[in-house]
């Protein structure tokens, strides 16, 4: 009963009034950036992560995560009533949910998409409570050798998310921990890569990173195409879903609850990878697969439980680990670090209020958002045909402020500028930008590791396959790449990322 | 020699800078030391020669493969969206958060398609004013919110 027991003391925290204030900012902002198309939970924890220095760490890591979760919830708003994503893990709900909107039907497809992910997120905060604190000790046995072989499971795991070429997001990734251990090694006090700059000393800041490659570039990037936005907001006439609506959904609902709830657990996962895999597996499995892509609720009820299951557990292997499956992890924990908190299985052990209370946060949270986001659907409506010219000018104030306080430095501005440059060059030359992310937040960590294991190794490189944990990693991350690698699952792959494109 | 696919091939051309640049630098510049005792050079040198690696397979590639061009680069937002964050960061110790804000507003509003004054205006009015009081004010953040050299700020 040990559980029941963290659980109460979990709510005790969540349900402070202090703590209950800030999920529901969290909350609020987590639906109003994912409501809006063109700035995601990304830029927004990363803009609000020097802020959260003034809080105390439970109030910060219940906030920042009530904007990933709740950016789930306001995603599938503007895809099914504008078919634009407001979030890239409600991509495929664009498909049927906008043409359930079109045939008048946007009221069920949003109410199912808020139930699913209620569902969900309940789920998921069950499963993470039950499943960490095992993980967690099983993490403390981890040596320098599994740790490194988890992180290298990681990377491989990013680059099947990516699209396009493979080798190409594996360069990605090599680039990321490259610029990721620029700055003082550790070890020997030599300044790598900082050409004398003495701003570099500490390497470089993973916000600043994050802000250019996915704010600057993001902005540059959408101020080519001309605005167009047509918003179909007359079908809003009830909100219930009918009895054939509920028949139909329960078991996409479960379904893609168990798998997002799976897909957000490994490594490189997340929301985005568990909504496209709960749609290609409804479309696969359903008896009405016929009429997905002409507004099945089943195409609306699974992705949309799946990405919220998703962006949950990916909680996990943060809070076990140490380890940030994605880059909004990597956020949570340089808040954690902000708040001179190492992130590593003994935060559970040594803080069990801060990981608890955040558990059963978001289950608050969740709640909060079922009651809010629909009455409030009308209200988020509006803020869709604010146009982007006000709105680009108004995100960057925001960023720059964000960069420019982490050190106060205009420095910091200038690299930020620099990597959105680099974002834009990326974004044309087809090469993605999340997993140089994860490799830059990996890299001073696994150089570490990689060194600490050949030591206690004497050299011997093939430590990494006779320790049993780290060569399951391994092996793992190698079956991984050949999956990948082969010809059908390529095109399955490819399929999968050209309905995002369309 | 014929580059049938541009966008990989630029892409196989700038991870061979990345990393021919990393395994050079690291080279002449940091120990590398051995496997047992890592250097501060062993582990970029690994790196940047795998980088060039994954950066000749593309670029290789994209001799032998027919690709996507690479699509057209719009300058304009570019460089105005770098230059309002740089002109942001750099003039915020001279100049205090409002010109800085009210800078950053208008240069980045000349990069998109329409610029209206009086918007622009409005605008950089309001962030400035959100600006002050949320992040100045309610979050205390140690932002000059004038110029330096105006001695006696009315809003301090």
């Amino acid at each position: 009963m040990e559980i029941l027991h963290n659980l109460i003391l979990g709510f005790g925290v969540a349900v402070s009034p202090i703590n209950l204030f800030y999920c529901l900012i969290g909350c609020l902002l987590g639906t109003l950036i994912g409501v809006l198309p063109g700035i995601g939970p990304v830029a927004t924890i990363a803009m609000l992560l020097p802020i959260t220095f003034n809080l105390n760490p439970t109030s910060a890591l219940i906030m920042l995560s009530g904007i990933y979760y709740g950016a789930q919830y306001g995603g599938s708003t503007t895809a099914i009533l504008v078919n634009i994503p407001g979030e890239s893990s409600s991509v495929v709900t664009c498909l049927d949910g906008y043409q359930m909107a079109r045939q008048g039907r946007a009221g069920p497809a949003l109410a199912i998409a808020a139930i699913g992910s209620f569902f969900a997120g309940c789920a998921a905060t069950l499963l993470i409570a039950f499943a960490a604190p095992p993980l967690a000790e099983v993490a403390l046995k981890f040596g320098p050798a599994e740790y490194f072989s988890l992180m290298v499971l990681g990377l491989v795991a990013a680059t099947v998310l990516a699209h396009g070429s493979l080798i190409k997001a594996i360069a990605m990734v090599i680039l990321g921990l490259l610029l990721g251990i620029a700055g003082t090694d550790v070890n020997s006090g030599v300044l790598r890569f900082t050409f004398d700059i003495p701003e570099l000393s500490d390497g470089i800041g993973f916000v600043v990173v994050a802000m250019g490659m996915f704010g600057t570039a993001e902005i540059i990037a959408n101020l080519e195409m001309k605005e167009k936005r047509e918003i179909f907001t007359a079908t809003l006439k009830t909100l219930f879903p009918t009895k054939q609506d509920w028949k139909r959904s329960w078991q996409p609902i479960l379904r893609g609850t168990a798998l997002g709830s799976f897909l957000g657990i490994l490594p490189g996962g997340g929301a985005l990878l568990a909504s496209f895999g709960a749609y290609t597996l409804e479309k696969k499995i359903s008896k009405y697969s016929h009429e997905f892509g002409k507004g099945a609720i089943e195409g609306v009820a699974g992705p949309e439980s799946a990405n919220n299951a998703g962006a949950q557990t990916s909680f996990i292997p943060m809070l076990t680990l140490g380890i940030p499956g994605n880059a909004v992890m990597a956020l949570m924990i340089g808040a954690l670090m902000i708040q001179g908190i190492a992130p590593g299985p003994q935060v559970m052990n040594e803080k069990p209020e801060l990981f608890w209370g955040l558990i059963a946060s978001m289950w608050v949270g969740n709640l909060m958002l079922v009651v809010l986001n629909l009455p409030l659907i009308g209200m988020w409506i509006k803020l869709l045909s604010v146009p982007y010219r006000y709105l680009y000018p108004s995100i960057l104030v925001f960023m720059a402020i964000g960069v420019y306080s982490l050190s106060n430095n205009a420095f910091d501005v200038l690299i930020m500028a620099v990597f959105g440059i680099l974002g834009y060059l990326c974004v044309k030359l087809e090469c993605e930008p999340a997993p140089m992310i994860l490799g830059f937040i990996l890299g001073p960590l696994m150089e570490e590791n990689l060194r600490r294991a050949m030591l206690l190794s004497r050299g011997d490189p093939f430590v990494f396959v006779t320790k049993p944990i780290s060569a399951g990693f391994i092996f793992a991350s190698v079956i991984l790449l050949i999956i990948v690698a082969l010809p059908n699952i390529r095109k399955k792959r490819d399929e999968a990322f050209a309905a995002e494109e369309t | 020699m014929k580059i049938k696919s541009p966008k990989d091939f630029w892409a196989g051309v700038m991870f061979i800078a990345f990393g021919g640049f990393a395994v050079a630098w690291s080279m002449t510049h940091y120990q590398m030391g051995t496997a047992v005792r890592m250097g501060p050079g062993y582990f970029p040198v690994m790196l940047g020669g795998l980088l060039v690696v994954l950066g000749l397979a593309t670029l290789l590639a994209a001799l032998a493969m027919d690709g996507p061009p690479v699509p057209q680069f719009h300058f304009r937002p570019l460089l105005l969206i770098s230059l309002g964050c740089v002109a942001y960061g750099y003039l915020m110790k001279p100049l205090g958060l409002i010109l800085a804000t009210v800078a950053l507003v208008f240069i980045s509003a000349f990069g998109g398609h329409e610029f209206k004054w009086k918007e622009v205006l409005i605008l950089s009015v309001i962030l400035v004013l959100f600006s002050v009081l949320v992040f100045v004010k309610g979050l205390t953040l140690p932002f000059p919110i004038c110029p330096q050299f105006i001695e006696t700020c009315p809003i301090r």
